[in-house]
């Protein structure tokens, strides 16, 4: 029975195919929602404000003047080519808030997931490996603490502990309202270093403190207790026993066999954990007033403005989609059994 | 030793005894995990269920007799939580937070089972196209950020009128109607998944194919061997999405898309509120509603997380016994060395 | 123990056993009371030598090979001595036993299917097992002890950085052979090496079990429950009944004229061209937690006697040669009055029961 194992850019190829439908999905489910709502878009979020010739004008520009199924494939197409039209509100691109805010975004994100795999994956394989020890119960505990207490709720803990009460760190915002720096990539911290800016620089990466370790924190627990569980599945194994009789040393045996197979669904359940990491980010946004494609949501949203809305969340669709796609590129990588 | 006559052991264990071996099996730890997160999540259904009993004030009172209550007041022995900036009490509000939780979360989650569960019994059942798409539908509304279609669904749902909604609303109330719902669409994914998968594998079982062979149909075989099967995995999912509910809950108050004010109290919203008290170092309007929430949610997960670990036999973990082979030297039976 | 006993045993080399087990007890601990397992077990082995541990499911063998090498599962216990090479592996610490896991004990696994590691190469397997062992040692050197252990199992260099998922059954149980034997241990347990294997593939694999002895002076415990294998491939042959060795000897002897009427029975249970009729053992293996008084079999046993429900057999020599513990074959200076009276169908039924 001997078969080679499949070549990495095959595997690559069909996962990317297999992404089309769920994309069309989600993209679909976001054309719906914004169009279900009653009443007219237009009308409901700038009403009142402008002169009716406008509004229609407005309208007209959207497209939402024309059948559902011409907008539809509009919308797609419009996707396809990243135009995501115009606010109705305050009348910009929304490609251009998208880009002013996302850096912020994706900068409080990644920190967060840095955050959660630094602290939750380690402490996951200890509880798995000192099972029904002290430890592990302690660990199990805190995992679920991290997960139950609410982002924002953690925010406010955090802002009242070290920003009120021991001033170490700033309570909200993204940078001091003096620290000023070319935008560039629209990602604060590395405008600032791209611009030299040593104190801006530190000024930004001791404001994301909060914010990140809060979202981290969040996400921490659901990494420690996934890690957990498939270390102790793991450690069960057969080939561990096998490993045992060879005489490879029990810290080997963990780690390199145990730990890095259990790796294989934990990242797998990473990818599901984006849709959790993005909730967080607009809760943690709202709370530490960070200026983030979050906050521009809720504004948005309040103010009824549909077009921006669904340009937003159509970003945040496709962030999972990539996010999907690269998660499982590293699953091949790690696991050769998935390459056929 | 016995002889012969003897039958080892004890008399046949009744059927009770036999339903809570797994849970008395269950090594030291977790049995604690267990019941104290049974403990948690009752105490909080029991607060819930008897409100107006136990909170001194109304949920929006701002002030009795003796005139209105104090502004942001803190904690003192007419207001155990102290007050808010509008003069509410906080332990009431905290009190009936609890009510409006376990209302929304009972419906959204009972709501969630009746769709998700038999949509997942047909899908992993009968398979077919019918399966693909649904999984399709599913897997997308997982990767979707769970709080932002919570908050479309709340939006799109406050601003209709439909008569399902307005049946369950007379009960309830609409903002409650409308919380549970958002949740429910975001949760049916959860049962489908978790049911249809163990339909898929109850389905392959040997006893299934012979009843397929004797020509049963498809509705006696899901009713009678299938769904026993799946509906063990229900409870635990069920505590989980209990907890994750409650989460979302807050999240939608937070935002300010969940339960209106004056409608009743709900954490989320309390927090919101909370957060400009902060900066002015007034900590109680944000400590007792979110550690209400942490506790409530750490309740439902333990019980969830102790379920899953009682029930399922490859986490579980039997108590080891230790055991002492004597010396030689003691051995009874005469026996030369052999 | 004393002089007389090891000489009582093998006379001529006690010396250069390379096992010497000797009243070996392995138990586990249960609700019900410690499950004895493996209730006072003695034999030897010499270099090169294969030694058949044969048994019904259940009888302990499994539990006895992987107590020999000390890799019970947590809850087991074990008394008594095993020594090997100079040491009493019971009383080693997990450290000492690790460092002679590999380069001195080997463990064939029964499964072959989950044994490897499916994220790593068999390359890698056989650098992390010569490296543990044999720090400082090249890649090169690795690479060609590693290919020479796999050639001699018949399988080609070009499979060298294949996967474990790549392999079919037979050539992973191949595969972990060679593994274990690429240290060149000085004792082998394998434990149902072909019991999960298809009827050719097991040939190929007890042929090469066959041919260890001869190449690399290699002593093997094989536990097995098919007689054939050990008619095959076995010097000796041990039989176990619920924790105790009941026969052991020259495996020729003993299946051509079996001394313990288990042996007996388990010998007419076999299947041949030349069966007619089935023939099995009334009843079932004992509750190891709770076994029957004096000679374990006696419940199911078409010779027993009343002494053999009275007191535990003891050990003595047949002339053919063999080690037998029954009462049949004495010691009658042992046999009070009365015990030779065969034990009445109905107590024996009624025991059956318990």
């Amino acid at each position: 029975m001997a078969r080679s194992s499949g070549s990495l850019g095959a595997y690559a190829l069909s996962r990317l195919l297999l992404i089309v439908p769920m994309l069309l999905i989600l993209l679909t489910m976001v054309f719906l929602l914004m169009r279900v709502a009653p009443g007219d878009p237009v009308q409901s979020a700038v009403g009142g404000r402008l002169p009716p010739a406008q509004i229609a004008e407005i309208r007209a520009d959207a497209g939402f003047d024309r059948p559902l199924l011409v907008q539809y494939f509009e919308y797609l197409g419009d996707v396809a080519t990243l135009n995501f039209g115009q606010t109705i509100t305050d009348n910009q691109p929304v490609s251009d808030v998208i880009i002013d805010s996302g850096g912020a975004t994706l900068t409080l994100t990644l920190a967060a997931l840095i955050v959660a795999i630094g602290l939750g994956v380690p402490l996951g394989l200890l509880a798995g490996r000192y099972r029904d020890t002290w430890a592990d119960g302690g660990l199990r505990i805190f995992g679920i603490l991290t997960y139950a207490a609410p982002v924002f709720f953690v925010g406010l803990l955090a802002q009242l502990f070290f920003a009120n009460y021991l001033g170490w760190l700033p309570s909200s915002g993204e940078a001091d309202p003096i620290t000023f720096v070319d935008e560039v990539t629209h990602i604060l911290l590395i405008d600032a270093l791209i611009a030299g800016d040593l104190e801006a620089f530190g000024d930004a990466a001791l404001h994301l403190v909060l914010p990140a370790v809060t979202l981290g924190l969040l996400v921490t627990g659901v990494f420690l207790r996934l890690t957990r569980v498939n270390v102790m599945q793991s450690l069960g194994g057969d080939y561990i026993e096998a490993a045992r009789a060879r005489g490879i040393k029990e810290r080997a045996v963990v780690l390199r066999h145990a730990f890095r197979n259990a790796l294989v669904p934990v990242i797998t359940v990473m990818g599901l954990q984006v849709a959790l990491l993005l909730s967080g980010a607009v809760l943690t946004e709202l709370t530490f007033d960070w200026p983030g494609l979050g906050s521009e949501l809720i504004a948005y949203l309040n103010e009824r403005d549909y077009i921006a809305v669904q340009g937003i969340i159509t970003v945040f669709a496709l962030a999972v989609v990539l996010i999907s796609i690269l998660i499982d590129f590293v699953n091949a990588v790690i696991d050769p059994r998935v390459r056929y | 030793m016995s002889g012969p006559e003897t039958v080892r052991g004890e008399a046949r264990p009744s059927r009770l005894s036999r339903v809570t071996k797994p849970f008395r099996d269950v090594q030291g730890q977790s049995r604690w995990l267990l019941w104290t997160g049974v403990a948690l999540t009752l105490t909080f259904i029991l607060v819930a269920i008897f409100a107006p009993l136990v909170a001194p004030y109304d949920f929006n009172q701002v002030g009795d007799a003796a005139g209105r209550f104090p502004k942001q007041a803190p904690p003192s022995a007419e207001h155990w939580f102290g007050t808010s900036v509008r003069a509410e009490d906080v332990f009431s509000r905290v009190v009936f937070g609890a009510r409006t939780a376990v209302q929304v979360v009972a419906l959204a989650v009972i709501v969630s089972m009746v769709v998700g569960v038999p949509l997942g019994l047909v899908s992993g059942y009968f398979g077919g196209w019918l399966d693909r798409v649904l999984v399709l539908i599913a897997d997308a509304l997982f990767a979707f950020p769970y709080l932002l279609l919570a908050i479309v669904i709340a939006f799109l749902l406050a601003d209709s009128d439909n008569w399902l909604i307005r049946l369950v609303s007379g009960a309830v109330g609409e903002g409650v109607t409308t919380a549970a719902l958002a949740i429910t669409v975001v949760y049916v994914p959860q049962y489908f998944r978790v049911v249809r998968n163990s339909t898929l594998s109850a389905r392959e079982a040997t006893y299934v194919e012979a009843a397929r062979a004797l020509g049963a149909r498809p509705r006696t075989i899901i009713g009678r061997y299938i769904f026993g099967n799946v509906i063990q995995s229900v409870p635990v999912i069920g505590t989980l999405n209990a907890a994750d509910a409650i989460l979302t809950l807050a999240g939608l108050g937070f935002l300010g898309y969940g339960i209106q004010p004056t409608e009743a109290a709900e954490w989320g919203y309390d927090l919101q509120r909370a957060v400009v008290d902060v900066p002015a170092d007034i900590w109680w309007t944000a400590v007792f509603p979110g550690m209400a929430i942490v506790l409530f949610v750490v309740g439902l997960t333990l019980v969830g997380e102790g379920l899953n670990d009682t029930l399922n036999p490859t986490l579980r973990k039997r108590r080891i016994v230790p055991v002492h082979i004597p010396p030689r030297a003691a051995r009874a039976k005469e026996a030369p060395t052999r | 123990m004393s002089e007389t006993q090891d000489e009582r045993f093998r006379p001529e080399a006690a010396r250069t056993d390379v096992l010497s087990v000797r009243d070996l007890r392995v138990w586990y601990g249960t609700e019900r009371g410690p499950v004895r397992a493996v209730d006072g077990v003695d034999f030897d082995l010499r270099p090169g030598e294969t030694l058949g541990l044969v048994g019904e499911s259940g009888c302990g063998k499994s539990t006895l090979g992987r107590g020999v090498l000390g890799l019970l599962p947590t809850g087991a216990r074990a008394a008594g001595a095993v020594h090997f090479r100079g040491d009493n592996l019971v009383e080693l610490s997990d450290k000492q036993m690790q460092t002679r896991r590999g380069p001195e004990l080997g463990l064939i696994f029964q499964e072959p299917m989950t044994r490897l590691n499916p994220l790593m190469r068999i390359s890698q397997h056989f650098e992390e097992t010569l490296r543990v062992h044999e720090s400082g040692i090249s890649k090169d050197e690795i690479r060609i002890r590693a290919l020479g252990a796999l050639r001699g199992m018949g399988i080609p260099p070009t499979r060298y950085r294949n996967y474990p998922h790549e392999f079919s059954g037979g050539m992973r149980q191949r595969l972990m052979i060679a593994l274990t034997l690429v240290l060149r241990p000085a004792l082998i347990v394998a434990d149902e090496p072909t019991t999960s294997l298809d009827v050719l593939v097991e040939a190929q694999i007890i042929r090469i079990l066959h041919d260890l002895r001869r190449n690399f002076d290699t002593a093997m415990l094989l536990i097995t429950h098919n007689l054939g294998i050990v008619a095959e491939a076995c010097d000796r042959v041990a039989v176990m009944y619920a924790g105790h060795i009941v026969e052991e000897g020259d495996a020729k002897q003993v299946f051509s004229a079996p001394a313990h009427p288990y042996t007996r029975e388990l010998l007419r249970s076999t299947i041949s061209l030349r069966t007619t009729g089935l023939h099995y053992i009334p009843g079932a293996p004992p509750d190891l937690a709770d076994p029957p008084s004096g000679c374990t079999f006696h419940p199911r046993c078409p010779d027993a006697m009343a002494v053999c429900r009275d007191q535990d057999p003891v050990e003595v020599r047949t002339s053919g040669g063999q080690r037998v513990a029954c009462w049949l074959h004495g010691p009658d200076a042992r046999i009070p009055d009365g015990g030779r009276e065969p034990l009445s169908r109905q107590e024996i039924s009624v025991a059956d029961e318990a």
